[in-house]
């Protein structure tokens, strides 16, 4: 049995061992570690997460230990007399001690988990602090600005804060139809989008970058690829993307025209755009979509007015490549089944041009 | 069923008819292990499908429904019934009687039991959801709203999830009622409440739990009733009603349900570890006493279910506070069983050692729980994978490990025949092993960011390798099971001959036959003290001298 003892136990650390180099490789961010903490509310959680940590490893030894101690020892040998042991009922001191102890344990949990609590949710941000507006639709974040009249989605960017500029963002989270959960583990920790309820979180990053989320309520089909990205950048980087995102009416031709240029034969392109426009337009893709500056004003789906400045499509269910947004264009269903685009049965030649008239949408 | 076999239809005809509290128990368990089976199969697509990122070997609405039937089924068709069932069997012979108060009242309770099982499963046939004919439930075994308004949940298959747990709310309440009446009523000669067994004890606090905590999941299942098709506007927030109204109905009902689970397992535990053993249980007034308490406790903290719905400050405190207190009654129990054994001579034999790994799986349990319970770490592993493996934790490593050593414990009871040593070597270390693999690096998966519930993931997040050994380890866990069930069979037929009392055992259900008479006792017994069996063996030092 002991043998077989030891081999569980490997089996165990080897476990543990194994994701060491994932926690340390959380540096770049592609693991969303909440041990890796990257803002004052996940790191004030964080710091008390150890803390508790730390206690409840502390009593899983001590207790591992008596039951292994009582087990090896007591464990009857061959070599024992056939009488039974000494009957014993009990010992009120022995009881005593092991109830107060833990009453001492608790009431030292109750303390500093309420210190945290208020620390986090009775915080007073400053008056002028950004505002972002994060609304749960079924299966994407739509993202908005009150402050700067900037809408997006899947994608949240803040500036970074630092002890000479404090800069928290207070997010406002709502919801369209069911409950989401906002979750980006290393800025804070998560909270509900309740329909018919308004509930305020804040973050306060302390390093630019890139932070992966996810909405960590059920809400059917496609809960699992609800991704979201906070992209923190410098307060200069700050401004410049809130400059790009105002300033440019990309559903206008001429601007889509000089930067498409760029990287095709401009004129052929220009046409295939125009094209892709018209078709755009004239189908049923108006009537969810946004694209600021034209007709184009749906709000069920996702905001596509600056589509090309994203990484992801499908809010995280592919890389925002040219491939991707055909496929994506021709079937949403095959990337994403569930969701609730449809198929619009475009012919291959009206993929192409729409999917160059989105890539015009920088 | 014991020796004498029948032809087929003459077993079943019987087993219709039976009002016989120890076949009810049976049959209990028999369709308990069935649906454990099916929740089981579920159970090893999930992690199918789960083991690499990006996988396709199920679409994201099978996937849905599988987890939603995994949940429900695992908590209303095999947690419920398999300690329902034991508790059946057990309580009466315990008390030295010779039935349930209401015999027939406990037909029903199964009958209606099993009626609600088929409720749910019929939906694979007849639920036309959104994905056309045969669509099970897929809004999860919570069923939040608004997801489950009809607006979001199109065709018929969250009414019969809504269905089938109203009718099986009913059994188990009929059943609560019925247990609670046996055993304040119909105790043998000399059985005073402070002599009951500790198992007696846990089912009596887990009938009241039942009786209080089950009304609130039956009104709001009617609520729902009532919002899909009377336009009532409960929880469908596109006409008003509240989302989170829900989440208070079902968490009322959704956490005391933990302890209606997890006490029956302590009964089992605290049945298992004296006798193996040979002590008597260490402080049996706190052992009810801390019961008592958990029961009482479990009722006031259902809110920490919901840290992240952005309740007060205030609240979070409150409910958090109140869930770290129920560590410490529960603590007083761990402690007191490993008192037990210790002075003893433990023999180890297959009940204790699966209920000593359900002391180390179930302190690991409780210790993730104190984690969760502090508000803002739970900010951060609600929904999360640690989520998921905490309550497995509790669930499998906890319930479903005190049920093996309860079926290894009193299989020979009854049945007539010990079930096989070696084979149930294998099951326990295999399930034991697999159970480990599966289950801890959830915890890890979740402080890496791991949602609960999702199909699908993306690669290069850190979850790869965890998920890989959780999807290993469903293997090992599954022949385990396998072994267990072949064991089941094999000892119906092969099994060695138990006697009366193959564990040298002091509980009434050991003075009678195995399997027992259809009247359990031919003379109703009197006793003198918590252990019956050991005064008649040990004369000259009864236990009565020492209380």
């Amino acid at each position: 049995m002991f043998c077989k003892c030891r081999v569980v136990l490997t089996a165990l650390l080897l476990t543990w061992t194994l994701w060491i180099p994932r926690l340390a490789m959380s540096e770049v961010n592609t693991v969303p570690s909440s041990f890796h903490p990257c803002s004052v509310p996940a790191r004030a959680i964080y710091e008390l997460s150890v803390l508790v940590l730390a206690i409840c490893s502390g009593i899983f030894v001590v207790v591992t230990a008596m039951l292994l101690f009582v087990v090896v020892r007591y464990r009857r040998r061959p070599t024992d007399s056939a009488q039974e042991p000494p009957q014993i009922y009990g010992s009120s001191q022995i009881e005593l001690a092991w109830t107060v102890v833990p009453i001492i344990i608790t009431l030292v949990l109750i303390l500093v988990t309420a210190r945290t609590i208020g620390e986090i949710q009775n915080k007073n941000l400053p008056e002028d602090a950004l505002m972002v507006e994060v609304i749960g639709h079924q299966w994407w974040w739509e993202v908005g600005y009150p402050q700067y009249g900037v809408r997006t989605a899947n994608e949240i960017h803040v500036p970074v804060s630092s002890s000479a500029h404090p800069a928290p963002t207070r997010i406002i989270l709502k919801s369209a139809d069911v409950l989401h959960s906002f979750w980006v583990p290393q800025l804070a920790g998560k909270m509900q989008l309740v329909p018919n309820k308004i509930n305020m979180t804040w973050i306060e990053p302390l390093q630019t970058g890139v932070y992966l989320g996810s909405c960590a309520q059920y809400c059917g089909a496609q809960h699992a690829f609800m991704l979201l990205r906070v992209i923190v950048h410098t307060p200069e980087g700050f401004q410049r993307w809130v400059a790009s995102q105002k300033g440019l009416f990309a559903g206008s031709l001429a601007t889509a025209a000089a930067t498409t240029s760029r990287r095709v034969s401009s004129k052929n392109s220009t046409d295939l755009a125009a094209n892709g426009r018209k078709t755009f337009f004239s189908t049923a893709c108006v009537s969810c979509h946004r694209i600021d500056g034209t007709t184009a004003q749906g709000t069920f789906g996702p905001d596509l007015t600056h589509l090309m400045s994203r990484h992801t499509i499908g809010a995280g269910v592919a890389k925002n490549t040219h491939q991707n947004l055909a496929t994506w264009v021709r079937d949403p269903q095959l990337l994403k089944p569930g969701c609730f685009m449809p198929d619009m049965h475009l012919t291959p030649s009206q993929i192409h041009e729409v999917v160059t008239y989105l890539e015009t949408l920088q | 069923m014991g020796a004498g076999r029948k032809a087929l239809p003459g077993l079943v005809q019987e087993l219709v008819y039976t009002v016989d509290h120890k076949k009810l128990g049976m049959m209990y368990l028999g369709s308990g292990l069935v649906f454990f089976m099916l929740a089981g199969i579920m159970a090893v697509a999930i992690r199918v499908q789960l083991a690499v990122p990006n996988n396709h070997f199920l679409n994201p609405s099978a996937f849905n429904q599988f987890f939603t039937m995994h949940g429900t089924t695992m908590v209303f068709l095999v947690g419920m019934p398999l300690i329902l069932g034991l508790a059946n069997y057990l309580v009466p012979i315990m008390i030295g009687t010779r039935d349930m108060a209401f015999p027939r009242l406990n037909a029903f309770g199964f009958w209606i039991f099993l009626f609600s099982g088929f409720l749910l499963y019929f939906s694979y046939l007849g639920g036309s959801g959104v994905y056309g004919i045969g669509s099970a439930p897929d809004v999860g075994w919570f069923a939040y709203s608004p997801l489950t308004a009809k607006a979001f949940s199109k065709g018929h298959s969250t009414d019969y999830w809504t269905l089938s747990l109203l009718a099986g709310g009913i059994g188990s309440i009929a059943t609560a009622i019925n247990l609670i009446a046996t055993i304040f009523c119909l105790r043998c000669r000399g059985m005073t409440l402070n002599r009951m067994p500790l198992f007696v004890w846990l089912n009596a606090v887990v009938a009241f739990l039942i009786i209080l905590a089950m009304p609130p999941l039956s009104a709001c299942q009617i609520m729902l009733c009532l919002d899909r098709y009377l336009g009532a506007k409960f929880f469908d927030t596109q006409a008003g009603g509240s989302a989170i109204l829900w989440q208070h109905f079902f968490w009322i009902f959704g956490h005391p349900e933990v302890y209606i689970l997890i006490l029956p397992a302590f009964a089992i535990i605290s049945e298992v570890i004296p006798v193996f053993s040979r002590k008597p249980i260490f402080g049996y007034p706190i052992m009810v006493m801390a019961s008592v308490m958990i029961a009482f406790i479990s009722l006031g903290v259902w809110a920490h279910h919901m840290f992240t719905v952005g309740m007060s400050s205030v609240s979070n405190t409150f409910f958090s506070a109140s869930t770290f207190v129920i560590a410490v009654p529960t603590g007083i129990k761990i402690f007191n069983w490993i008192g037990t054994m210790y002075g003893g001579k433990l023999r180890m034999e297959l009940p204790l050692l699966f209920s000593i790994a359900f002391l180390f799986q179930f302190l690991i349990a409780g210790l993730t729980g104190v984690m969760l319970a502090t508000t803002p770490f739970d900010w951060q592993l609600n929904d999360s994978y640690f989520v998921v493996a905490h309550f497995h934790y509790v669930l499998v490593g906890g319930l479903l490990f005190s049920i093996f050593a309860a079926f290894y414990y009193w299989y020979p009871k009854m049945i007539g025949r010990m079930l096989d040593g070696a084979m149930g070597r294998w099951h326990f270390w295999l399930f034991l092993v697999g159970f480990h693999l599966t289950f801890f690096p959830q915890h890890i998966m979740g402080i890496l960011g791991m949602p609960r519930r999702i199909y699908s993931y993306p690669a290069d997040r850190g979850w790869e390798i965890g998920n890989l050994l959780s999807s290993i380890g469903v293997i090992f866990q599954a022949t385990g099971i396998l072994i267990f069930l072949i064991n089941l069979l094999y000892s119906y037929y092969r099994g060695r001959r138990a006697g009366d009392d193959p564990w040298d055992a002091w509980t009434l259900e050991w003075a009678t036959t195995s399997p027992p008479a259809e009247y359990n006792f031919e003379k109703l017994p009197e006793v003198h003290s918590a252990r019956p069996l050991w005064d008649l063996k040990h004369p000259d030092e009864p236990d009565w001298k020492h209380n």
